[in-house]
């Protein structure tokens, strides 16, 4: 039908716009690389602007489109299950619980001694156990949502308290433990909340890729499931939806993921918040269409942000997450301002 | 029988509101359940819909009983239409087309296109069907929840007060559609009605909820002063107008 040809359209439009951002991208960076040295590089190896291409530029391309699209699905999801527009991984404490996970590694652990390169302002001596450490810290928030769920009862409003009520407390966590921390280890947490895809190598990026696809196959199978719970609860449950188990395995999977993308690249947020309200606008409700459209959205958002940020102050690298919320904060007043309703 | 509910009891924790509720259900039936408010309507329809889980008695569906069967079973042969229902950004088409979600797997097919296609005709809706649901009226967004609960195909449709937003003609015209629509797809309707009147016009079977009890059923011979006495306590006068029964409450 014609109009769910315009919506298919929609989806073409942004795949477009994503690869012709991704070209920019590849071009845009501190070392100044000309189209030919870019074009040789990506056919051979050997050339001298192979190694940038391939082993800084490319992986962070990739990380930032598949953090970008892990971050509009989630949005997307926890929206609608949440049945609350301001859901996001970053409301429901998983960031914090990364954060104060990060800086456990860090001050308790040791992970923190600080180095100074040229290439990065600070980095973190032992990042694979920070990147364990803040994946565990977000899972243990969602185990603990899901936990206080279950023995209450599995509705938007106790799983939205109870991840307002686990935000807190890790950010009380992580200043208690930055109080005893000397001043390098307080930077070093302070620089692991920027978030930074440049922070992204290939091994990262195989195993969010990894992740990520069983997570769209499940999330699109679940499509009409979750446009039945835009109907409300009842017309959901007399279509034979489990809302219950919809909105558990909804927030397990879509924090799950968010867990793995902010413990690689740390916490940056809104655009899992913009990128589904935005396409909420254009296309509807309709999951079928929201889930793929918010994905590649919130990867152009991403992506977008992080081109800018290596361009804006060159030869500085800025963290995209200071980025994001730049330009997230006006754009999403903006989206309050012209709601229709 | 397409629905039988045995001593069917439920409680909200401590509280009961169903004890003992007995009743059957032919195809094409169209059944008017009455009764003052909490006397355990909606929770009898959410118990036959299993959305709440009884502990004692039994309902059969086909002979089937209900406790063993997978909720999409249930919602391929029930249809349910609640009290209230969220109308989002999505057009009325998509909206009626969510009633086939009992039968779609990754995408929907051929035959719930047609079928979408078919009701919305019934409902008279054909003309909004790209229209989005949050501009519409009231009494066209419920003839919509309708159209979804059709849709799925179902032997037995449960509506919780289909008529209670709408106005004077809306409700006409709801139960009109309801009443046809039950005869010519042989669906047995189970419509819980505040308005006695409009059940009178409409139905042939009553059952009257009193304290979580079925306190009276039968056909339009148990409306009467007494009862409506003894179920909402108030004073009536039952007069016949044009062969229908019409209750006129008595003035103060």
């Amino acid at each position: 039908m014609a109009y769910t040809r315009r919506k298919l359209l929609m989806i073409v439009f942004l795949v477009l716009a994503l690869i012709s951002l991704i070209i920019l991208s590849i071009k845009v960076g501190s070392a100044n690389l000309s189209t030919l040295d870019i074009i040789t590089a990506l056919f051979n190896r050997e050339a001298t602007a192979a190694s940038i291409i391939w082993n800084i530029r490319i992986p962070r391309i990739l990380a930032s489109i598949i953090a970008g699209i892990l971050m509009g699905i989630e949005g997307s999801i926890m929206q609608c299950v949440l049945r609350n527009p301001l859901a996001s991984p970053f409301t429901m404490g998983i960031s914090q619980g990364a954060a104060f996970g990060a800086a456990f590694a860090i001050i308790i652990l040791g992970a923190g001694t600080l180095h100074s390169t040229h290439a990065d302002a600070v980095i973190v001596n032992n990042p694979y156990l920070t990147v364990f450490a803040a994946f565990a810290g977000a899972l243990i928030g969602v185990a603990a949502i899901l936990l206080i769920v279950k023995m209450r009862s599995v509705t938007p409003e106790v799983m939205i308290l109870a991840g307002v009520a686990m935000s807190a407390l890790f950010g009380a966590g992580t200043m208690f433990l930055q109080y005893f921390a000397t001043d390098a280890q307080v930077a070093a947490t302070v620089f692991w909340t920027f978030g930074d895809v440049g922070r992204a190598v290939w091994n990262d990026v195989w195993i969010m890729l990894i992740f990520m696809i069983p997570a769209i196959a499940y999330f699109l199978y679940h499509s009409w499931d979750y446009n039945s719970l835009e109907s409300g609860e009842e017309t959901a449950k007399g279509l034979g939806v489990n809302t219950e188990r919809l909105r558990i395995h909804g927030m397990l999977i879509s924090s799950f993921t968010a867990a793995i993308t902010v413990a690689f690249l740390g916490v940056i947020g809104f655009v899992g918040l913009i990128a589904p309200h935005i396409m909420r606008r254009i296309v509807g409700h309709d999951h079928r269409f929201l889930i793929p459209t918010s994905a590649i959205l919130g990867a152009l958002i991403l992506l977008a942000s992080d081109t800018l940020a290596r361009s804006i102050l060159s030869p500085i690298v800025l963290p995209v997450g200071i980025i994001t919320a730049f330009l997230g904060a006006p754009m999403f007043l903006y989206i309050i301002m012209k709601m229709r309703r | 029988m397409v629905l039988s509910v045995n001593k069917v009891e439920f409680s909200y924790g401590s509280v009961p509101v169903l004890c003992d509720v007995n009743f059957e259900v032919k195809r094409g039936d169209f059944i008017s359940i009455l009764g003052v408010n909490g006397s355990g309507k909606s929770t009898l329809m959410k118990c036959i819909n299993r959305i709440l889980r009884f502990k004692e008695g039994m309902i059969f569906v086909e002979d089937r009983d209900l406790k063993q069967m997978k909720s999409i079973e249930i919602a391929q042969k029930i249809g349910y239409v609640p009290q209230t229902s969220e109308n989002g950004f999505v057009t009325v088409f998509d909206a009626v087309l969510l009633g086939r979600k009992p039968y779609i797997k990754w995408d929907v097919s051929r035959k719930d296109i047609e079928l979408t296609e078919e009701i919305l005709k019934i409902m008279g809706l054909e003309e909004y069907s790209l229209r989005y649901i949050n501009e519409l009226s009231g009494g066209e967004l419920q003839k919509v929840v309708i159209a979804r609960a059709l849709v799925q195909e179902p032997q037995i449709l449960l509506l919780d007060e289909p008529t209670s937003d709408l106005d004077l003609k809306n409700q006409l015209e709801v139960m009109k559609i309801l009443r046809e629509v039950s005869g010519t797809k042989n669906i047995a309707s189970v419509v819980v009605m505040h308005d006695i009147n409009l059940a009178l016009r409409y139905s042939d079977k009553f059952i009257i909820l009193k304290d979580g009890q079925v306190f009276t059923s039968g056909g339009k011979e148990v409306i009467t002063p007494e009862i409506i006495k003894k179920t909402y306590g108030v004073d009536v006068h039952v007069t016949n107008f044009e062969g229908i029964p019409v209750v006129i409450p008595k003035s103060q």
